[in-house]
């Protein structure tokens, strides 16, 4: 049965239909956190951040607290928020700018307090025209409340925060490709060492970057504590945490759910979350984590929603997209448009992903539309291991970011759990689906 | 004599001001140019390269990677469907073959009467409305043929353009003012707060 009684963190306004006000946002607690915040010493509210272990919730999961305090001391620094939400079946952050934008920008303001930083940019994805009017609104009323730009509530602290609009590019979601963007430049992944921005980020200045959702939980774990946010989830996975349930399920959606104490099961099946799959047909396999994650199997559905116990069965909860197949979806058809998807947005700078990627996409197209042959599946996984060697979880890398290691996620899964699949489109010469 | 109108052009010299180097405004212009032009015209080019300090080729370099600028004309309203994973499962690449019969272009290409383009995206992130279908990215939510029939009569008449701005996704973003925080200020705040901490490790030994 899924665990519902945890409090709604980045979720309690979206019954309004006005939750993107400021007058809704003051009428239900709004801007009280930053007041209290402004009332502490700066590393206080990091403390509390961290005591809260709240991981990051775009995708790698790493402390948000442990990547604050790598920010190294510095006459000028940044804050960048990474809202270019592009992973497949992803749209949490999505609903976050459009129907709670106050909430992000209460986050923003917050975590440049505690960081000490003075600018802050919102890296929205260019496809969110809605999101940039609504974040750009939450700005301007909050610059009129006072909550932004010189002298804080009065508090001393100074802040100003740009809005700044992506063009259509998935690379950008990789937060050294969003600066590079962020500059006016091609969105091309920055070559690692130095690995985090917070040694040498936007303008080779250290900055933070912080994904959305991660930015909008700050307001709770100030007013309530960190220790209450701890005491939620179980192990490192505390809190809440949304889930974008997609594919072949009853009710698709955005879900905040406890971590840990629900299971992608309760996910599915619940009432309160998916209901189920339509015609109460079998799963046949879902992706738990964004199309870079490897796939489940339905013998996987009882795993519980933790960041460390999906790791440890091989996937990752990623981007928190969890997309269900059933016995009528094609395996092959799911992986070859994956494919297409890594192809088209590889960035092009490393062989491995620029070549792989298409060579992939090809065979895998055959074998869908007619033309595929049995040593196929061979010269998959060969291709699969050029690009992340020996397979592995997680995956080698062999590429400058980890868009390339992500391509043979779902080809290879999908060649593991659905063999016979494959042979039969090989047999029928196209899909046996059609 | 500027390539932008003057309001756009306005715009323009506000957004580079929001940054600390001008070149950080390329993508925020690049928009405001398609915003005027319908597409990433030439001569919107030439000036996005004076307004950030760059070359034409610079600019232009910048603008062909991203999916969302078009270096040619399109139609008045770009269509997109999406076939991505989500969508895929719910029927896309029907709802894409059905568009495209619908309004009599191929995939990637523009009706006679410059009306319409149609395009395959991909992930637009509204998986619980899928198939996704945008229209001058404003999410329409139409899942099925019907719908979609139905969607494309309203904006052919003209009916849908209150929700649909024609392009630039940046039409009804407007900044209530530039940056309120002088550098001075900022620097002046830094050292206070560096000094302010430093008390305080001291203070806790």
């Amino acid at each position: 049965m899924a665990v519902l009684d945890a409090p709604r963190i980045v979720t309690s306004r979206l019954a309004y239909e006005d939750s993107h006000t400021l007058a809704r946002y003051l009428a239900t607690g709004g801007y009280e956190a930053l007041r209290k915040a402004l009332s502490m010493h700066p590393e206080q509210v990091a403390a509390e951040v961290d005591q809260a272990s709240l991981l990051g919730r775009g995708g790698a999961g790493f402390p948000a607290g442990r990547k604050w305090s790598m920010l190294r001391p510095s006459e000028v620094a940044y804050l960048v928020v990474n809202g270019d939400e592009s992973e497949p079946a992803t749209f949490k952050d999505h609903l976050l700018v459009e129907r709670d934008p106050h909430q992000l920008v209460e986050g923003v303001i917050i975590a440049a307090y505690a960081l000490q930083v003075n600018r802050a940019f919102i890296y929205l994805r260019g496809e969110f025209a809605l999101g940039l009017e609504r974040v750009q609104g939450a700005l301007n009323e909050a610059y009129d409340h006072g909550a932004l730009g010189r002298d804080v509530f009065g508090s001393g602290f100074s802040l100003d925060v740009v809005v700044h609009p992506g063009a259509g590019a998935y690379i950008c979601g990789e937060e050294t490709a969003l600066l590079e963007g962020l500059e006016g430049k091609r969105g091309f992944p920055r070559i690692k060492p130095p690995f985090f921005p917070a040694a040498q980020g936007l303008y080779g200045e250290p900055t933070v970057v912080n994904n959305v959702e991660t930015m909008s939980n700050l307001p709770w774990i100030v007013l309530n504590g960190g220790a209450a946010f701890a005491a939620l989830g179980a192990g490192r996975s505390t809190g809440t945490r949304l889930f974008a349930l997609a594919g072949r399920v009853n009710r698709p959606g955005v879900y905040e759910v406890e971590m840990v104490k629900n299971t992608f099961r309760d996910l599915i099946y619940d009432p309160a979350f998916g209901a189920g799959v339509p015609g109460g047909r079998p799963v046949k396999a879902f992706i738990p984590g964004g199309v870079s994650a490897p796939w489940f199997g339905p013998d996987q559905l009882d795993l519980p929603l933790g960041q460390d116990e999906v790791g440890a069965q091989g996937s990752m909860l990623g981007s928190g997209s969890v997309v269900v197949l059933d016995d009528t979806s094609c395996a092959v058809r799911a992986a070859w448009r994956i494919t297409k998807f890594f192809s088209r947005e590889s960035c092009g700078q490393c062989t491995p992903c620029r070549e792989g990627s298409g060579w992939i996409e090809r065979a895998m197209y055959r074998l869908e539309h007619g033309g595929g042959r049995v040593e196929d599946l061979d010269l998959l996984l060969d291709l699969c291991d050029n690009i992340a060697p020996g397979l592995t979880w997680p995956p080698q890398q062999t590429t400058i970011c980890v868009l390339g290691p992500s391509i043979p996620s779902s080809v290879h899964a999908a060649i593991e759990m659905f063999k016979d699949e494959f042979l039969a489109h090989v047999e029928s010469q196209g899909c046996p689906f059609d | 004599m500027t390539h932008l109108r003057v309001d756009l052009r306005q715009r323009a010299e506000e957004l580079v001001a929001l940054y600390p180097r001008p070149r950080s405004a390329m993508l925020p212009l690049l928009h405001l140019v398609q915003e005027q032009d319908g597409y990433v015209s030439p001569e919107g080019i030439d000036e996005v390269a004076e307004l950030t300090g760059t070359t034409p080729a610079d600019v232009r370099g910048t603008a062909s990677f991203y999916d969302m600028f078009h270096l040619e004309p399109v139609g008045r309203y770009v269509v997109g469907v999406c076939t991505n994973i989500a969508c895929l499962l719910a029927g896309g690449e029907e709802l894409l073959a059905h568009a495209s019969e619908r309004l009599g272009c191929a995939v990637g290409s523009t009706t006679d009467d410059g009306l319409f383009t149609l395009e395959e995206t991909e992930c637009l992130a509204d998986c619980g409305h899928a198939p996704c279908v945008t229209v001058n990215h404003r999410y329409v939510r139409t899942t099925t043929p019907e719908a979609f029939d139905a969607m494309v009569d309203e904006v052919r008449q003209g009916r849908r353009d209150h929700e649909i701005p024609d392009h630039g996704t940046l039409v009804r973003v407007r900044r209530n003012g530039g940056l309120r925080v002088p550098d001075e200020v900022i620097a002046a705040e830094r050292a206070a707060a560096k000094a302010a901490r430093a008390r305080r490790l001291e203070e806790a030994g």
